[in-house]
Protein backbone atom coordinates (compact mmCIF):
# COMPACT_ATOMS: atom_id res chain seq x y z
CA UNK A 1 0.00 0.00 0.00
CA UNK A 2 1.42 3.55 -1.19
CA UNK A 3 1.79 5.83 1.55
CA UNK A 4 0.05 9.07 1.12
CA UNK A 5 1.63 12.60 0.89
CA UNK A 6 1.42 13.73 4.32
CA UNK A 7 3.13 10.74 5.64
CA UNK A 8 5.52 11.32 2.70
CA UNK A 9 6.41 14.79 3.59
CA UNK A 10 6.32 13.00 7.65
CA UNK A 11 9.35 10.62 6.63
CA UNK A 12 10.88 13.62 5.04
CA UNK A 13 10.80 16.19 7.06
CA UNK A 14 11.92 13.65 10.12
CA UNK A 15 14.82 12.35 8.26
CA UNK A 16 16.10 15.96 7.33
CA UNK A 17 15.99 16.66 11.26
CA UNK A 18 17.91 12.96 12.16
CA UNK A 19 20.58 14.73 9.25
CA UNK A 20 20.72 18.04 10.98
CA UNK A 21 20.95 16.30 14.75
CA UNK A 22 24.20 14.17 13.10
CA UNK A 23 25.66 16.82 11.35
CA UNK A 24 25.30 18.80 14.56
CA UNK A 25 27.28 16.07 16.38
CA UNK A 26 29.75 15.75 13.69
CA UNK A 27 30.66 19.64 13.88
CA UNK A 28 30.57 19.11 17.91
CA UNK A 29 33.19 15.80 17.59
CA UNK A 30 35.44 18.25 14.94
CA UNK A 31 35.33 21.33 17.39
CA UNK A 32 36.78 19.38 20.32
CA UNK A 33 39.21 17.35 17.96
CA UNK A 34 40.82 20.87 17.03
CA UNK A 35 42.23 20.33 20.55
CA UNK A 36 44.25 17.40 18.75
CA UNK A 37 46.94 19.22 17.68
CA UNK A 38 49.61 16.75 17.13
CA UNK A 39 47.58 14.64 15.44
CA UNK A 40 46.59 16.64 12.51
CA UNK A 41 49.27 19.28 12.79
CA UNK A 42 52.04 17.53 9.94
CA UNK A 43 48.64 17.20 7.59
CA UNK A 44 47.56 20.40 7.22
CA UNK A 45 50.22 21.74 4.79
CA UNK A 46 49.43 18.95 2.09
CA UNK A 47 45.51 19.64 2.54
CA UNK A 48 46.22 23.21 1.65
CA UNK A 49 48.24 22.37 -1.25
CA UNK A 50 45.51 19.93 -2.40
CA UNK A 51 42.22 22.17 -1.60
CA UNK A 52 44.12 25.60 -2.57
CA UNK A 53 47.44 25.26 -4.98
CA UNK A 54 46.12 22.19 -7.05
CA UNK A 55 42.67 23.81 -7.28
CA UNK A 56 44.47 27.27 -8.47
CA UNK A 57 44.37 26.39 -12.41
CA UNK A 58 40.35 26.09 -12.23
CA UNK A 59 39.73 28.71 -10.25
CA UNK A 60 41.80 30.85 -12.75
CA UNK A 61 40.16 29.69 -15.64
CA UNK A 62 36.84 30.13 -14.19
CA UNK A 63 37.84 34.04 -12.60
CA UNK A 64 38.79 35.07 -16.20
CA UNK A 65 35.89 34.09 -18.00
CA UNK A 66 33.49 35.27 -15.42
CA UNK A 67 35.16 38.97 -15.32
CA UNK A 68 34.98 39.00 -18.79
CA UNK A 69 31.12 37.81 -18.84
CA UNK A 70 30.72 39.95 -16.24
CA UNK A 71 32.25 43.27 -18.06
CA UNK A 72 30.34 42.33 -21.23
CA UNK A 73 26.99 41.76 -19.73
CA UNK A 74 27.23 45.45 -17.76
CA UNK A 75 29.02 47.40 -20.55
CA UNK A 76 25.66 45.86 -22.68
CA UNK A 77 23.16 47.11 -19.81
CA UNK A 78 24.10 50.61 -19.16
CA UNK A 79 24.51 51.64 -22.33
CA UNK A 80 22.96 54.63 -23.54
CA UNK A 81 21.63 54.79 -20.13
CA UNK A 82 24.65 56.01 -17.80
CA UNK A 83 28.19 56.42 -18.76
CA UNK A 84 29.95 53.61 -19.53
CA UNK A 85 33.34 54.10 -16.60
CA UNK A 86 30.16 52.98 -13.96
CA UNK A 87 31.17 49.17 -15.88
CA UNK A 88 33.88 49.37 -13.51
CA UNK A 89 32.18 49.77 -10.53
CA UNK A 90 29.84 47.31 -11.02
CA UNK A 91 32.13 44.87 -11.89
CA UNK A 92 34.00 45.63 -9.11
CA UNK A 93 31.27 45.03 -6.66
CA UNK A 94 30.10 42.42 -8.34
CA UNK A 95 33.22 40.52 -8.08
CA UNK A 96 34.39 41.49 -5.02
CA UNK A 97 31.78 40.74 -2.81
CA UNK A 98 29.47 38.22 -4.75
CA UNK A 99 30.07 36.13 -7.89
CA UNK A 100 33.72 35.90 -7.00
CA UNK A 101 33.05 34.03 -3.72
CA UNK A 102 30.03 31.91 -4.72
CA UNK A 103 31.94 30.99 -8.38
CA UNK A 104 34.85 30.23 -6.13
CA UNK A 105 32.67 28.07 -3.48
CA UNK A 106 30.69 26.22 -6.37
CA UNK A 107 33.80 25.49 -8.36
CA UNK A 108 35.42 24.00 -4.91
CA UNK A 109 32.38 22.08 -3.84
CA UNK A 110 32.94 20.40 -7.08
CA UNK A 111 36.51 19.52 -6.98
CA UNK A 112 37.17 19.51 -3.38
CA UNK A 113 34.00 18.69 -2.41
CA UNK A 114 33.52 15.47 -4.47
CA UNK A 115 37.01 14.69 -3.70
CA UNK A 116 36.65 14.79 -0.13
CA UNK A 117 33.42 12.92 0.40
CA UNK A 118 34.41 10.39 -2.13
CA UNK A 119 37.76 9.53 -0.26
CA UNK A 120 36.20 9.18 3.18
CA UNK A 121 33.53 7.69 1.98
CA UNK A 122 35.66 5.21 0.43
CA UNK A 123 37.60 4.86 3.77
CA UNK A 124 34.37 4.32 5.59
CA UNK A 125 32.88 1.67 3.55
CA UNK A 126 36.67 -0.69 3.43
CA UNK A 127 36.81 0.26 7.55
CA UNK A 128 39.61 2.45 7.09
CA UNK A 129 37.92 5.25 9.54
CA UNK A 130 37.47 2.03 12.43
CA UNK A 131 40.74 1.10 11.57
CA UNK A 132 42.52 4.50 12.59
CA UNK A 133 40.25 4.88 15.55
CA UNK A 134 41.22 1.17 16.71
CA UNK A 135 45.12 2.51 16.59
CA UNK A 136 43.85 5.22 19.29
CA UNK A 137 43.69 7.79 16.57
CA UNK A 138 41.06 10.28 16.41
CA UNK A 139 39.70 10.18 13.29
CA UNK A 140 38.34 13.65 13.17
CA UNK A 141 41.47 15.07 13.89
CA UNK A 142 43.07 12.71 11.30
CA UNK A 143 40.82 13.60 8.66
CA UNK A 144 38.50 16.34 9.13
CA UNK A 145 40.19 19.12 10.70
CA UNK A 146 43.37 19.61 8.66
CA UNK A 147 41.10 19.69 5.56
CA UNK A 148 38.44 22.14 7.52
CA UNK A 149 41.61 24.47 8.49
CA UNK A 150 43.00 24.38 4.91
CA UNK A 151 39.58 24.70 3.56
CA UNK A 152 39.02 28.22 5.76
CA UNK A 153 42.92 29.51 5.19
CA UNK A 154 43.09 28.39 1.36
CA UNK A 155 39.26 29.55 0.10
CA UNK A 156 40.34 33.26 1.37
CA UNK A 157 43.49 33.19 -0.71
CA UNK A 158 42.09 32.06 -3.81
CA UNK A 159 39.18 34.64 -3.38
CA UNK A 160 42.02 36.94 -3.67
CA UNK A 161 43.14 35.36 -6.48
CA UNK A 162 40.06 35.43 -7.98
CA UNK A 163 39.05 38.94 -7.28
CA UNK A 164 42.45 40.18 -9.36
CA UNK A 165 41.98 37.64 -11.83
CA UNK A 166 38.18 38.51 -12.56
CA UNK A 167 39.26 42.28 -12.41
CA UNK A 168 41.19 41.87 -15.09
CA UNK A 169 39.73 39.93 -17.15
CA UNK A 170 36.79 42.00 -16.79
CA UNK A 171 39.18 44.94 -17.88
CA UNK A 172 40.64 43.50 -20.74
CA UNK A 173 37.10 42.45 -22.26
CA UNK A 174 35.77 46.17 -21.30
CA UNK A 175 38.77 47.57 -23.28
CA UNK A 176 38.90 45.41 -26.03
CA UNK A 177 35.36 44.10 -26.88
CA UNK A 178 33.14 46.96 -25.23
CA UNK A 179 34.97 50.28 -25.78
CA UNK A 180 35.68 51.39 -22.95
CA UNK A 181 39.04 53.06 -22.00
CA UNK A 182 41.41 51.59 -19.50
CA UNK A 183 41.02 54.90 -18.10
CA UNK A 184 37.22 55.17 -17.53
CA UNK A 185 37.55 51.64 -16.50
CA UNK A 186 39.49 52.06 -13.50
CA UNK A 187 37.77 55.44 -12.78
CA UNK A 188 34.85 53.71 -12.44
CA UNK A 189 36.55 50.83 -10.62
CA UNK A 190 37.60 52.85 -8.01
CA UNK A 191 34.78 55.41 -7.94
CA UNK A 192 32.43 53.26 -5.58
CA UNK A 193 35.24 51.13 -3.87
CA UNK A 194 35.07 50.57 0.09
CA UNK A 195 37.43 48.27 1.37
CA UNK A 196 34.50 46.56 2.97
CA UNK A 197 33.44 44.93 -0.78
CA UNK A 198 36.52 42.69 -0.14
CA UNK A 199 36.62 42.09 3.45
CA UNK A 200 32.88 41.16 3.15
CA UNK A 201 34.02 38.51 0.04
CA UNK A 202 37.08 37.28 2.79
CA UNK A 203 34.38 36.69 5.04
CA UNK A 204 32.31 34.78 3.11
CA UNK A 205 35.22 32.59 1.57
CA UNK A 206 35.59 31.75 5.24
CA UNK A 207 32.87 30.81 5.92
CA UNK A 208 32.28 29.16 2.36
CA UNK A 209 35.19 27.44 3.06
CA UNK A 210 34.27 26.05 6.20
CA UNK A 211 31.03 24.51 4.18
CA UNK A 212 32.89 23.04 1.24
CA UNK A 213 35.24 20.47 3.72
CA UNK A 214 32.66 19.98 6.65
CA UNK A 215 29.60 19.25 4.45
CA UNK A 216 31.51 16.86 2.69
CA UNK A 217 32.60 15.38 5.33
CA UNK A 218 29.58 14.88 6.91
CA UNK A 219 28.56 12.65 3.59
CA UNK A 220 31.91 10.95 3.71
CA UNK A 221 31.54 10.11 7.25
CA UNK A 222 27.89 8.87 6.63
CA UNK A 223 28.65 6.58 3.85
CA UNK A 224 26.76 3.31 3.54
CA UNK A 225 26.62 0.43 1.00
CA UNK A 226 29.36 -0.26 -1.09
CA UNK A 227 30.51 2.11 -4.35
CA UNK A 228 26.71 3.14 -4.99
CA UNK A 229 26.97 4.47 -1.43
CA UNK A 230 30.16 6.54 -2.60
CA UNK A 231 28.64 7.79 -5.22
CA UNK A 232 25.31 8.81 -3.70
CA UNK A 233 27.07 10.26 -0.63
CA UNK A 234 29.46 12.48 -3.28
CA UNK A 235 26.19 13.73 -5.22
CA UNK A 236 24.51 14.86 -2.20
CA UNK A 237 27.53 16.40 -0.77
CA UNK A 238 27.95 18.43 -4.03
CA UNK A 239 24.63 19.32 -4.00
CA UNK A 240 24.08 20.27 -0.61
CA UNK A 241 27.16 22.07 -0.16
CA UNK A 242 25.79 24.12 -3.08
CA UNK A 243 22.95 24.73 -1.63
CA UNK A 244 24.54 25.61 1.58
CA UNK A 245 26.66 28.12 -0.28
CA UNK A 246 23.63 29.92 -1.37
CA UNK A 247 22.13 30.13 1.94
CA UNK A 248 25.27 31.33 3.74
CA UNK A 249 25.74 33.99 0.96
CA UNK A 250 22.63 35.05 1.65
CA UNK A 251 22.58 35.58 5.39
CA UNK A 252 26.17 36.75 5.36
CA UNK A 253 25.24 39.81 3.19
CA UNK A 254 22.05 40.38 5.18
CA UNK A 255 24.68 41.03 8.40
CA UNK A 256 27.53 42.88 6.59
CA UNK A 257 25.76 45.21 4.35
CA UNK B 1 41.48 -9.49 30.73
CA UNK B 2 38.13 -8.84 28.68
CA UNK B 3 34.96 -9.40 30.91
CA UNK B 4 31.12 -8.84 28.25
CA UNK B 5 28.61 -8.65 31.03
CA UNK B 6 24.76 -8.36 29.75
CA UNK B 7 25.70 -6.63 26.09
CA UNK B 8 22.40 -6.04 23.93
CA UNK B 9 23.16 -4.20 20.53
CA UNK B 10 20.06 -3.67 18.23
CA UNK B 11 20.69 -1.23 14.65
CA UNK B 12 17.34 0.20 13.53
CA UNK B 13 15.25 -2.12 15.92
CA UNK B 14 16.67 -5.46 14.51
CA UNK B 15 18.40 -7.00 17.68
CA UNK B 16 21.77 -8.65 16.62
CA UNK B 17 23.13 -9.00 20.25
CA UNK B 18 20.92 -10.24 23.31
CA UNK B 19 22.47 -10.55 26.31
CA UNK B 20 26.29 -11.82 25.83
CA UNK B 21 28.30 -12.60 28.73
CA UNK B 22 31.84 -13.47 28.12
CA UNK B 23 34.93 -13.82 29.98
CA UNK B 24 38.17 -13.74 28.24
CA UNK B 25 41.09 -14.25 30.46
CA UNK B 26 44.52 -12.85 30.24
CA UNK B 27 46.90 -14.10 27.53
CA UNK B 28 44.15 -16.91 26.93
CA UNK B 29 42.77 -16.97 22.84
CA UNK B 30 39.38 -17.27 22.80
CA UNK B 31 37.97 -17.86 18.87
CA UNK B 32 34.46 -17.27 18.64
CA UNK B 33 32.38 -18.90 16.40
CA UNK B 34 28.58 -18.40 14.87
CA UNK B 35 27.05 -18.06 11.40
CA UNK B 36 27.67 -15.37 9.19
CA UNK B 37 25.96 -12.52 10.23
CA UNK B 38 24.97 -13.35 13.93
CA UNK B 39 27.03 -10.58 15.72
CA UNK B 40 30.63 -12.04 15.45
CA UNK B 41 32.12 -8.41 14.11
CA UNK B 42 29.62 -6.38 16.01
CA UNK B 43 31.11 -8.16 19.20
CA UNK B 44 34.54 -7.33 18.39
CA UNK B 45 33.52 -3.16 17.34
CA UNK B 46 32.09 -3.30 20.78
CA UNK B 47 35.05 -4.81 22.66
CA UNK B 48 37.52 -2.06 20.98
CA UNK B 49 34.74 0.60 21.68
CA UNK B 50 34.07 1.19 17.79
CA UNK B 51 30.15 0.49 18.48
CA UNK B 52 28.43 1.27 21.67
CA UNK B 53 26.14 -1.62 23.19
CA UNK B 54 22.42 -0.74 24.07
CA UNK B 55 22.85 -2.49 27.40
CA UNK B 56 25.52 -3.79 29.56
CA UNK B 57 29.64 -3.32 30.17
CA UNK B 58 32.19 -4.55 28.43
CA UNK B 59 35.71 -4.22 31.05
CA UNK B 60 38.99 -4.13 30.13
CA UNK B 61 41.17 -4.71 32.36
CA UNK B 62 38.20 -3.90 35.15
CA UNK B 63 38.08 -0.46 33.45
CA UNK B 64 33.88 -0.20 31.84
CA UNK B 65 34.95 0.94 28.17
CA UNK B 66 31.29 1.77 27.94
CA UNK B 67 31.40 4.46 30.13
CA UNK B 68 34.50 6.08 29.83
CA UNK B 69 34.95 9.68 27.96
CA UNK B 70 36.65 9.30 24.58
CA UNK B 71 40.26 10.38 25.82
CA UNK B 72 40.36 7.73 28.26
CA UNK B 73 38.75 5.26 24.94
CA UNK B 74 41.51 6.38 23.08
CA UNK B 75 43.96 5.82 25.73
CA UNK B 76 42.37 1.88 26.38
CA UNK B 77 43.13 1.72 22.61
CA UNK B 78 46.43 2.00 22.65
CA UNK B 79 46.72 -1.19 24.75
CA UNK B 80 44.59 -2.80 21.52
CA UNK B 81 45.06 -3.81 18.24
CA UNK B 82 42.41 -4.94 15.66
CA UNK B 83 42.69 -6.69 12.15
CA UNK B 84 39.68 -6.08 9.81
CA UNK B 85 37.76 -8.55 7.96
CA UNK B 86 39.15 -6.18 4.42
CA UNK B 87 42.38 -5.59 6.28
CA UNK B 88 41.39 -1.87 6.32
CA UNK B 89 45.12 -0.50 5.13
CA UNK B 90 45.20 2.74 4.75
CA UNK B 91 45.42 2.56 0.98
CA UNK B 92 47.34 6.28 0.54
CA UNK B 93 49.80 5.13 2.92
CA UNK B 94 53.04 3.02 1.86
CA UNK B 95 53.35 -0.65 3.72
CA UNK B 96 56.21 0.63 6.11
CA UNK B 97 53.81 4.04 6.99
CA UNK B 98 50.73 1.94 7.47
CA UNK B 99 52.59 -0.29 9.67
CA UNK B 100 54.09 2.98 11.45
CA UNK B 101 51.42 4.97 11.85
CA UNK B 102 50.52 4.39 15.43
CA UNK B 103 54.45 4.20 16.55
CA UNK B 104 55.28 7.59 15.03
CA UNK B 105 51.71 8.96 16.75
CA UNK B 106 51.94 7.43 20.23
CA UNK B 107 55.59 5.76 20.99
CA UNK B 108 57.45 9.15 21.36
CA UNK B 109 60.53 6.78 19.96
CA UNK B 110 63.27 8.12 17.83
CA UNK B 111 62.29 7.65 14.03
CA UNK B 112 65.40 5.65 13.91
CA UNK B 113 63.98 3.05 16.47
CA UNK B 114 60.54 3.33 14.86
CA UNK B 115 62.18 1.96 11.48
CA UNK B 116 63.53 -0.69 13.71
CA UNK B 117 60.21 -1.65 14.86
CA UNK B 118 58.53 -1.26 11.58
CA UNK B 119 61.38 -3.74 9.81
CA UNK B 120 60.79 -6.42 12.73
CA UNK B 121 57.35 -6.35 12.60
CA UNK B 122 57.43 -6.87 9.20
CA UNK B 123 59.97 -10.01 9.27
CA UNK B 124 57.69 -11.17 11.99
CA UNK B 125 54.98 -11.88 9.13
CA UNK B 126 57.57 -12.37 6.73
CA UNK B 127 57.41 -9.19 4.27
CA UNK B 128 60.80 -8.08 4.65
CA UNK B 129 61.55 -5.01 1.80
CA UNK B 130 58.13 -4.59 0.95
CA UNK B 131 57.50 -1.36 3.35
CA UNK B 132 58.10 0.89 -0.07
CA UNK B 133 54.74 -0.78 -1.71
CA UNK B 134 51.19 0.57 -1.98
CA UNK B 135 48.55 -1.71 -0.58
CA UNK B 136 46.78 -1.79 -3.73
CA UNK B 137 50.22 -3.45 -4.80
CA UNK B 138 49.74 -6.14 -2.19
CA UNK B 139 47.62 -9.49 -2.97
CA UNK B 140 45.29 -10.55 -0.37
CA UNK B 141 47.26 -12.93 2.01
CA UNK B 142 49.95 -9.99 1.73
CA UNK B 143 47.47 -7.41 3.09
CA UNK B 144 46.51 -9.58 5.78
CA UNK B 145 49.60 -9.84 6.54
CA UNK B 146 50.66 -6.19 6.53
CA UNK B 147 47.66 -5.87 8.26
CA UNK B 148 48.94 -8.16 11.03
CA UNK B 149 52.06 -6.19 11.36
CA UNK B 150 50.41 -2.86 11.74
CA UNK B 151 48.20 -4.83 14.60
CA UNK B 152 51.55 -5.70 16.70
CA UNK B 153 53.58 -3.04 15.93
CA UNK B 154 52.69 -1.15 19.14
CA UNK B 155 52.81 -3.99 21.26
CA UNK B 156 49.22 -4.64 22.49
CA UNK B 157 48.25 -6.89 25.70
CA UNK B 158 44.91 -7.40 23.32
CA UNK B 159 44.40 -8.19 19.73
CA UNK B 160 40.96 -9.01 17.83
CA UNK B 161 41.15 -10.40 14.72
CA UNK B 162 38.03 -10.79 12.39
CA UNK B 163 37.73 -13.40 10.10
CA UNK B 164 41.70 -13.66 9.43
CA UNK B 165 41.35 -16.14 6.60
CA UNK B 166 37.75 -14.95 4.61
CA UNK B 167 38.62 -14.58 1.54
CA UNK B 168 42.17 -16.26 1.06
CA UNK B 169 42.96 -19.57 -0.76
CA UNK B 170 43.44 -22.46 1.60
CA UNK B 171 47.16 -22.18 1.35
CA UNK B 172 47.42 -18.52 2.70
CA UNK B 173 44.70 -18.83 4.87
CA UNK B 174 46.84 -21.71 6.41
CA UNK B 175 49.88 -19.83 6.39
CA UNK B 176 48.31 -16.81 8.15
CA UNK B 177 46.64 -19.18 11.19
CA UNK B 178 50.01 -20.56 11.04
CA UNK B 179 50.85 -16.88 11.38
CA UNK B 180 48.59 -15.70 14.34
CA UNK B 181 49.68 -19.32 16.36
CA UNK B 182 53.14 -18.21 16.20
CA UNK B 183 52.67 -14.54 17.05
CA UNK B 184 50.55 -15.79 20.04
CA UNK B 185 53.45 -17.74 21.43
CA UNK B 186 56.07 -14.80 20.67
CA UNK B 187 53.80 -11.79 22.05
CA UNK B 188 51.42 -13.53 24.44
CA UNK B 189 48.58 -10.85 23.70
CA UNK B 190 45.03 -12.13 25.03
CA UNK B 191 43.37 -12.96 21.57
CA UNK B 192 39.41 -12.73 20.24
CA UNK B 193 39.33 -14.34 16.76
CA UNK B 194 36.07 -14.24 15.22
CA UNK B 195 35.57 -17.07 12.46
CA UNK B 196 32.80 -19.18 11.14
CA UNK B 197 35.86 -21.23 9.93
CA UNK B 198 35.38 -24.20 12.77
CA UNK B 199 39.11 -25.91 11.51
CA UNK B 200 40.77 -22.45 12.15
CA UNK B 201 39.03 -22.23 15.47
CA UNK B 202 40.53 -25.86 16.64
CA UNK B 203 43.81 -24.95 15.61
CA UNK B 204 44.46 -21.27 17.44
CA UNK B 205 41.59 -21.52 19.93
CA UNK B 206 42.37 -22.44 23.28
CA UNK B 207 39.11 -22.22 24.22
CA UNK B 208 35.61 -21.72 21.63
CA UNK B 209 32.76 -19.64 21.88
CA UNK B 210 29.84 -20.15 19.85
CA UNK B 211 27.52 -16.95 19.73
CA UNK B 212 23.72 -17.84 18.63
CA UNK B 213 20.70 -15.73 18.36
CA UNK B 214 22.43 -12.73 19.87
CA UNK B 215 23.82 -14.86 23.02
CA UNK B 216 27.17 -17.24 23.76
CA UNK B 217 25.54 -20.87 23.57
CA UNK B 218 28.63 -22.81 24.34
CA UNK B 219 32.16 -21.91 25.85
CA UNK B 220 34.79 -24.54 26.01
CA UNK B 221 37.59 -25.86 24.97
CA UNK B 222 38.00 -27.46 21.33
CA UNK B 223 37.90 -31.35 22.38
CA UNK B 224 34.29 -30.29 24.36
CA UNK B 225 32.60 -28.33 21.24
CA UNK B 226 33.73 -31.44 19.19
CA UNK B 227 31.93 -33.25 22.15
CA UNK B 228 28.59 -31.62 22.57
CA UNK B 229 25.37 -32.63 22.52
CA UNK B 230 23.64 -29.52 21.99
CA UNK B 231 21.49 -29.92 18.95
CA UNK B 232 22.64 -26.67 17.34
CA UNK B 233 26.45 -26.79 17.97
CA UNK B 234 26.02 -30.65 16.61
CA UNK B 235 24.71 -29.01 13.74
CA UNK B 236 27.17 -26.20 13.58
CA UNK B 237 30.73 -28.54 13.85
CA UNK B 238 28.93 -31.41 11.33
CA UNK B 239 27.95 -28.29 8.80
CA UNK B 240 24.41 -29.12 8.54
CA UNK B 241 21.72 -26.56 8.43
CA UNK B 242 20.42 -24.96 12.34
Amino acid sequence: MGHSPAQLAHGKLIRFFDQLGKFGILLSRVFRAFSDFPTYRHLIVGQMKTIGMESLPVVVLTSIFVGMVASIQTAYQLRGRVPLYFTGSAVGKMIFLEVGPVTTAFVLSGRVGASIAAQLGTMKITEQIDALESMALNAMAYLVVPRVVAGMVMLPVLIIFTDAIGIAGSWLTAVLSAGISSHDFFKGLQMFFLPMDVIGGLIKAFFFGLTVTLVPSFYGFNTTGGAEGVGRATTNAVVVCCLSILVLDYIIAAIIL
Amino acid sequence: MVEIKGVFKSFEGKSVLSGVDLQVQRGETMVVIGRSGCGKTVLLKLIIGLLKPDHGSILIDGIDIVRVKYKKLLELRKRMAMLFQGAALFDSLTVEENVGLALRRHSGLPEEEIKDRIRQCLAMVELEGTGHLMPAELSGGMKKRVAIARAIAMGPGIVLYDEPTTGLDPITAQNIVSLIADLQNRISATSIVVTHDLSVAYQIGQRIAMLHDGRIRFVGSPEQIKTSEDEIIKHFVSGGSI
